[in-house]
């Protein structure tokens, strides 16, 4: 028995100690969107509780489960029991739980959101698994298995759970055997355009040059998207064990991960889980005794979006400003430093080593023909449930958006897919399964996979406009149509949403984004223009009311709505005019105040005083002139 | 910094023309800024022109010309943020702080950014002051959460 294997045995029943352990296992969440929760003060209430009562137990910090509303999430293990899952958890709550949990004779179990593991009707009551609460029933969990299960920290749990077993099975078969499989896969790739993985690697493959690259793109620019993120947080081993998988295929001896700066949790994880690869053998040269030599490197990535583009990425690397260039000859020919490279998403690499270790066969019984395996979705926006999740292919947009997303608060207007390069879709696509080709179809794209949800309360111009001004921001100036086409793009969009927006703008809009569209050089000025396009498609007549009208019906643009104090409502509590920066609200203890116009800035304040403090009522209110006269006449 | 310090910061790298951007970033991350010195520093040990180094850190947002406050605040406005009220954050702090993003106060106490996204889409808007992140902001509790930085 080599080392390796060794050192696997010793995972494993590392493993199944801590899974029979006599003392409490305590998990807790703590990938970046967990502390943004709290989660960061909960694990040392946690801590703390198990130090003052000298409890017995082990505390294991975990990636993303998915479900991000329930964050704060806290699972407790007692000896021989299914693993409880708490959700919200505060520090307070969290001493709660701890004390009674370990040292109680009755284990708070009902305050628990659902269970792991086996059945134990006598102990989970009538508390669900966890994978059947409607967020988590419709998924199916390829590259997210081990996010939330595994101390991503702990080289000795991914092997465990079948680590590196993919690589190993690589190994055996030989690097055209690798591509044939992924191929048999029908894998694509997951940053957004789709295009077949196996394909990219064979160019690579059969490219002249014994020098050869391999990147991982972790650049996740997109607002809105965070699946790379959590999935660097919670599983690192899995995207590295892909990147020895797709290096080995293509003959690559040297790979970069080009992570974004903005992730420091990922950026620290990864660098640990490298060293702990070159400790087992699984870096460096002759891995695991077949031969074959690979390094890795991090480099971070300085904030530039358009640095997801493959040849902006490359020029990033080289060390010069991230412009594009013009293809081809595409980086699997001509990459880094003139040599073949090939760019593989997060996603696509931590897919692999699952395909690897379980067939292709195995693979393709998720999705549609033509769109095999799963998809991870951020899924936020107006949305009751938000969080990660994966899907298979081909899943219906109501399905993700009601089913696993429990809906929106209000009426659901639109989805954006694909974030700022992707199109905004209406209530009529909702039946539309999510794939490659039908989101093409309707003028968007799947992007690197996120899901904004919308309800009425958002308005479609505004969100156009957003886009647009980000994607203008982050043109990196090469090409004219993108440089000076966007700019004027958001300059109409701005007319518009202030209600200064002339009929003949909408035209302008379209002929300008279907140039920019046609002529731009790289992908991010040829997509640019979509949520341009598609909002004029699909909801015109909301233009033709900040057009006409000068009327926002979602009363979002600042400039077309007006804020006023409800005189029946009003309680006269003086809340407001303490908050007020402007002085705009004045009046009497008791009486109804009055709220100048003229001074108002429309800061907000007030309205969420008023909404939000006990003492006040709903008092204030956002409105269009338009939509108040519409309310008094109904 | 002495140039002995920058040298340290030159050793760990071979100086070749990738090493650029990682440079840039120990060294803002040493100096919170990048200085005229730093670029003249890292001109002769890459033996590239300071208009080439003051272009390439000029295309990144990361990099700041101007040294920081004592805390940097981050308005997310990152799709969901917007969404949820983003913007209206980012125009309460230019108000409060009296200055606008990518400056910093007269005593130093605040700069203010804003970034495309922190990744904490769920938990809407999203500021971060310093490593703190703060979910769900409201304009209300922006003053509160100010008052706990010095």
């Amino acid at each position: 028995m080599n080392s390796f294997q060794e050192r696997k045995q010793a995972a494993l029943q590392k493993w199944a100690e801590l899974q029979q352990s006599e003392a409490a296992v305590i998990y807790v969440g703590t990938a970046s969107c967990g502390r943004a929760a709290g989660a960061q003060a909960v694990l040392e209430a946690i801590r703390e509780t198990v130090r003052e009562h000298d409890l017995k137990a082990r505390i294991i910090e975990v990636g993303c489960i998915g479900p991000c509303y329930l964050e704060p999430l806290v699972d407790i293990r007692l000896p021989g029991r299914p693993r409880m899952s708490h959700a919200n958890v505060t520090p307070e709550r969290a001493r709660y739980l701890v004390k009674a949990y370990l040292t109680g004779d009755k284990p708070p179990v009902r305050m628990a959101v659902g269970y792991h593991g086996d059945d134990d009707p006598g102990f989970t009551e009538n508390k669900p698994p966890f994978f059947d609460l409607p967020m988590l029933k419709p998924q199916v969990r390829v590259v997210l298995r081990n996010c939330g299960f595994i101390d991503p920290e702990d080289i000795d749990h991914y092997l465990a759970n079948e680590g590196y077993e993919g690589i190993l099975r690589a190994f055996a078969m030989g690097p055209e055997s690798v591509i044939a499989e992924v191929r048999e896969a029908g894998l694509r790739g997951r940053g957004g355009a789709g295009f077949p993985t196996y394909k990219k690697w064979e160019i690579c493959r059969s490219a002249p040059g014994s020098t050869k690259y391999l990147i991982c793109n972790a650049d996740e620019g997109d607002p809105g998207a965070f699946m790379n993120r959590s999935l660097l947080e919670g599983d690192p081993h899995a995207v590295l064990e892909g990147m020895l998988i797709a290096a080995y295929a293509i003959g690559a001896a040297h790979g970069y991960i080009y992570i974004r700066a903005e992730y420091p949790l990922a950026v620290a994880r990864l660098h640990k889980a490298l060293g702990q690869m070159r400790a087992c053998g699984l870096l460096g040269r002759n891995i695991l005794g077949s031969g074959f030599d690979f390094d890795i490197t991090i480099k971070e990535g300085a904030g530039a979006f358009v640095c997801g583009e493959e040849t902006a990425l490359i020029a990033s690397l080289e060390g010069n400003r991230g412009m594009p260039r013009s293809r081809p000859p595409f980086p699997a020919v001509a990459g880094l430093h003139q040599s073949p490279t090939i760019i593989n998403n997060v996603e696509t690499l931590g897919t692999l080593p699952a395909i690897l270790r379980k067939g292709a066969a195995w693979y393709r019984q998720f999705g549609v023909p033509g769109n095999y395996g799963t998809k991870t979705f951020s899924l936020v926006g107006k949305i009751r449930r938000t969080g990660l999740i994966e899907v298979p292919l081909g899943t219906p947009l109501r399905k993700i958006i009601f089913d696993i997303g429990g809906g929106t608060l209000k009426k659901f207007k639109a989805v954006q897919t694909g974030g700022p390069s992707g199109g905004c879709l209406s209530e009529e696509f909702l039946d539309m399964p999510v794939d490659y080709e039908s989101l093409g179809a309707a003028g968007s794209i799947m992007g690197s996979g996120g899901l904004i949800v919308m309800d009425e309360d958002t308005c479609v111009v505004d969100v156009a406009h957003y886009f647009l001004d980000f994607t203008q921001k982050e043109s990196c100036g090469k090409c004219s149509p993108c440089r000076i086409g966007t700019r004027h793009m958001v300059e109409i969009l701005e007319r518009i949403t202030s209600g200064r927006g002339e009929p003949e703008d909408l035209a302008r809009l379209q002929n300008l984004g279907e140039t920019v569209k046609r002529t731009s050089l790289c992908g991010l000025g040829q997509t640019a223009p979509n949520p341009v396009l598609t909002t004029l498609r699909y909801f015109r007549p909301e233009y033709l009311l900040h057009v006409a009208d000068k009327y926002c019906p979602a009363t979002v643009c600042r400039d077309l709505l007006e804020y006023r104090v409800i005189p029946e409502k009003c309680t006269g509590c003086r809340l407001c005019i303490r908050a007020c920066p402007t002085g705009a609200i004045t009046g009497l203890k008791g009486e109804v105040h009055y709220l100048d116009p003229a001074k108002c800035i429309k800061c907000r304040s007030c309205y969420e005083i008023c909404r939000f403090d006990a003492i006040a009522g709903d008092g204030i209110l956002i409105r269009s002139g338009r939509r108040i006269a519409d309310e008094q006449r109904a | 910094m002495t140039t002995s310090e920058y040298q340290e910061v030159f050793s760990g790298f071979r100086g070749t023309p990738g090493d650029l951007i990682p440079i840039l970033q120990s060294l803002q991350q040493k100096q919170g800024y990048i200085s005229q010195e730093a670029v003249r520093e890292i001109s002769r040990f890459l033996k590239v022109t300071e208009n080439h180094i003051f272009g390439v850190a000029s295309f990144y947002s990361q990099f700041r010309f101007t040294p920081p406050g004592r805390h940097s605040i981050k308005v997310c406005l990152g799709t969901a943020c917007h969404v949820r009220g983003g913007q209206i954050l980012l125009q309460t702090l230019e108000r409060e702080l009296a200055i606008t993003t990518g400056q910093t106060t007269p005593d130093r106490r605040f700069d203010l950014q804003r970034v495309a996204c922190l990744g904490c889409c769920a938990l809407a808007p999203v500021v971060a002051v310093d490593n703190d992140i703060y979910s769900r902001v409201t304009v209300v509790r922006l003053t509160k959460m100010l008052s706990e930085y010095e």
